[in-house]
């Protein structure tokens, strides 16, 4: 009787497609949103992720996510360095400072400082230049999303197109000469500012004069040594906070969570997607099973019993399910590689995929089960009737 | 034309009631009817008189409210409803003035679902379904939809898949009602010739007069009673 209901179901052309679409809707809204939503919870840590060195970040106590920095005594390094278990420990400076363009005008960007002599922390890929060019006089290594945009030269003549910065120009920040050493590519950053990195010391010369310039301690642990547990061992010799790089992930993320807009913007495109999806498809199954009453009530007085008939409706609602949510998750995926160059945040990783799938799942159940309690109360008498 | 004298069917006393209260509408009051094996019954009347109600009583779809009604010995009310749908999947066909086929199935198909419900497994069933369309003189067809078919090839379908599982007992209630008078007196001369055999009866329900001669014996109701039963057409005027 499976081949029947198949039939069944595809052989209402309308209605079929009908249902394909409400499905592949609901699905392809759900991961696209979802995805971007991901996305753009992944550009918060994105310089977390980037910085694949360190096992544990120290910071001040009262950080609640990276951009949140709260600068430490520069003794705290060699705090850090003397707890058991610290393979290596080295200061991060990171900071907002001001880049002054050629024409005058003036751009904040993310100014990331590394340890002088093993420049740990530097970017994940090198465009143009090597990371060691930075020990080179007044030397800075910038994004080169930011070279061709926001820090590119800005055009002689009006309406002229803007020229990207190379190696080898210069850049003023906080009033201090510095040199493009290299270009290098970095996750974008959630206000998408420009990254400028340099050594540990120069950063510290561009800053503004204070008493306290370290922001992070980065440390490696020693081989075998637990990374959460090497964390509380510093958390308790130090009375610093000390996170895993997965730790520091989930706090910034929760900040970005709790206190953006961002989660119930996206919720609301997820929730519209899955009640739109819901509505559709539900309301096309169902009124496909009412066409098809007769039908099943001819099936019934034939002898076929509530069992199968459950069956055959959830084989019909599993099969469009099972297509609906491919065609929308093949768009979506679609979309995504159409857009990987551009601005947009977009990243669809398992269990958004899983998710979307129970989302539609739950649909198709929830249709069936509609479209069921219609089919099992009906009474085949009603063959008869014409 | 009786070719065996056991009870096929037997309603004692059966009454059935639509609604309650004021709105009571009382369809069946009191029948009594025998039909024998290898029998053609026929059950005529005015509209209203509740045909309908008494051939979906005994083919095991509805329940009467008093009375027994047994087919082949089972007293099917009694039945829990899964033995009632499996009785009603092993010993009766039907047949539907609307034929009720399955539009996205095609006419083989269509003829094998009483197979299909059973567990036969689908090639088994759609051939064994063929065969049957050629006893119904449409063997060429049986690629067809419904919607490809006239009405009068559509009921050859229907009847086929009444047989096809070869049930004690096949109902068809107006089975040439929605057919012009010359395809519908084609598809009862098609039903006698292959559905009635040995050990097959069939319950009829129609008020085409011009079809009562392919009856072996008629029923004739009024009001939820059975009038007369009578073995000729020319007895019911009388
Ligand atoms: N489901 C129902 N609910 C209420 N009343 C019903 C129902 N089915 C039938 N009736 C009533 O029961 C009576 C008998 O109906 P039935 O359908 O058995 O008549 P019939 O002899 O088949 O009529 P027709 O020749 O018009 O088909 C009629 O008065 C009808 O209105
Ligand atoms: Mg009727």
């Amino acid at each position: 009787m499976n081949f029947v209901a198949l039939k069944m179901l595809v052989g209402d052309r309308a209605k079929y497609i009908g249902i394909l679409i409400g499905l592949t809707f609901a699905s392809l809204l759900i991961t696209q949103q979802s995805s971007i939503f991901w996305g753009l919870m992944c550009r918060t840590f994105g310089q977390i992720s980037d910085m694949g060195q360190p096992d544990v970040w120290v910071m001040d106590r009262k950080v609640q996510f990276i951009d949140d920095v709260k600068p430490l005594q520069s003794t705290e390094l060699y705090r850090v360095r003397g707890v058991e278990g610290v393979e290596w420990a080295a200061p991060l400076y990171k900071g907002l400072l001001k880049a002054r363009l050629s024409n005058g005008s003036f751009q904040t960007v993310i100014c990331l400082g590394l340890d002088d002599s093993t420049l740990i922390g530097g970017p994940p890929e090198m465009v143009e230049g090597k990371l060691e060019d930075l020990r080179r006089a007044e030397g800075v290594i910038v994004d080169v999303v930011a070279a061709n945009g926001k820090l590119a030269k800005p055009a002689a003549t009006e309406g002229g197109a803007p020229t990207p910065l190379h190696v080898g120009d210069t850049l003023e920040i906080n009033d201090h000469r510095a040199v493009v050493v290299g270009l290098c590519r970095v996750s974008r950053t959630f206000q998408s500012q420009p990254v400028v990195f340099t050594t540990y010391s120069r950063a510290t010369t561009f800053a503004p004069r204070e008493r306290k310039l370290l922001s992070f301690v980065l440390v490696g642990a020693k081989p075998g040594v637990d990374h959460a547990e090497l964390g509380k061992r510093i958390r308790a010799a130090t009375g610093l906070a000390a996170w895993t790089a997965d730790e520091f992930k989930a706090m910034t993320m929760k900040y970005f969570l709790k206190y953006t807009g961002i989660p119930v913007n996206f919720g609301m495109a997820v929730l519209l997607g899955f009640l739109i999806g819901t509505v559709i498809a539900g309301q096309t199954f169902y009124s496909f099973t009412l066409e098809n009453i007769r039908q099943f009530g001819a099936l019934k007085a034939m002898g076929t019993g509530n069992g199968t008939l459950l069956r055959m409706i959830l084989l019909q609602s599993l099969l469009a399910g099972t297509i609906g949510y491919g065609i929308g998750v093949g768009l979506a995926s679609a979309f995504g590689l159409l857009t990987r160059n551009t601005e947009l945040a977009f990243r669809m990783p398992w269990w958004v995929l899983a998710a979307s799938a129970g989302a539609v799942l739950f649909i198709c159940m929830l249709s069936a089960l509609l479209s069921i309690r219609k089919v099992m109360r009906l009474e085949p008498a009603i063959v008869f009737k014409s | 034309m009786i070719t065996a004298v056991d009870e096929a069917v037997v309603c004692r006393g059966v009454t059935k009631t639509y609604g309650a209260g004021p709105d009571a509408v009382p369809a069946l009051r009191g029948i009594d009817l025998e039909v024998k094996s290898g029998e053609l019954m026929m059950l005529v009347g005015p509209s209203g008189c509740g045909k309908t109600t008494l051939i979906s009583v005994i083919a095991g779809i509805l329940d009467q409210d008093e009375g027994t009604c047994s087919v082949f010995g089972e007293d099917v009310k009694q039945l829990s409803p899964r033995a009632k749908t499996a009785f009603r999947g092993r010993t009766v066909g039907f047949v539907f003035q609307a034929f009720n086929l399955l539009p996205a199935l095609n006419a083989a198909e269509n003829v094998a679902v009483p197979l299909l419900i059973q567990g036969v497994p689908r090639k088994e069933a759609v051939a064994r379904g063929r065969d049957v369309l050629e006893r119904v003189g449409i063997g060429n067809r049986w690629r067809s939809l419904p919607s490809q078919l006239s009405g009068g090839q559509q009921q050859r379908v229907a009847i086929g898949r009444a047989l096809v599982h070869d049930p004690k007992l096949i109902v068809c209630d107006e089975p040439t009602s929605s057919l012009d008078q010359e395809t519908g007196h084609k598809v009862m001369e098609i039903l006698r010739a292959v559905a009635v055999g040995p050990g097959r009866s069939l319950v009829i329900v129609t008020h085409d007069a011009r079809v009562f001669e392919f009856a072996d014996r008629i029923a004739k109701m009024n009001d939820g009673r059975i009038e007369r039963v009578v073995s000729s057409p020319k007895d019911l005027r009388s």
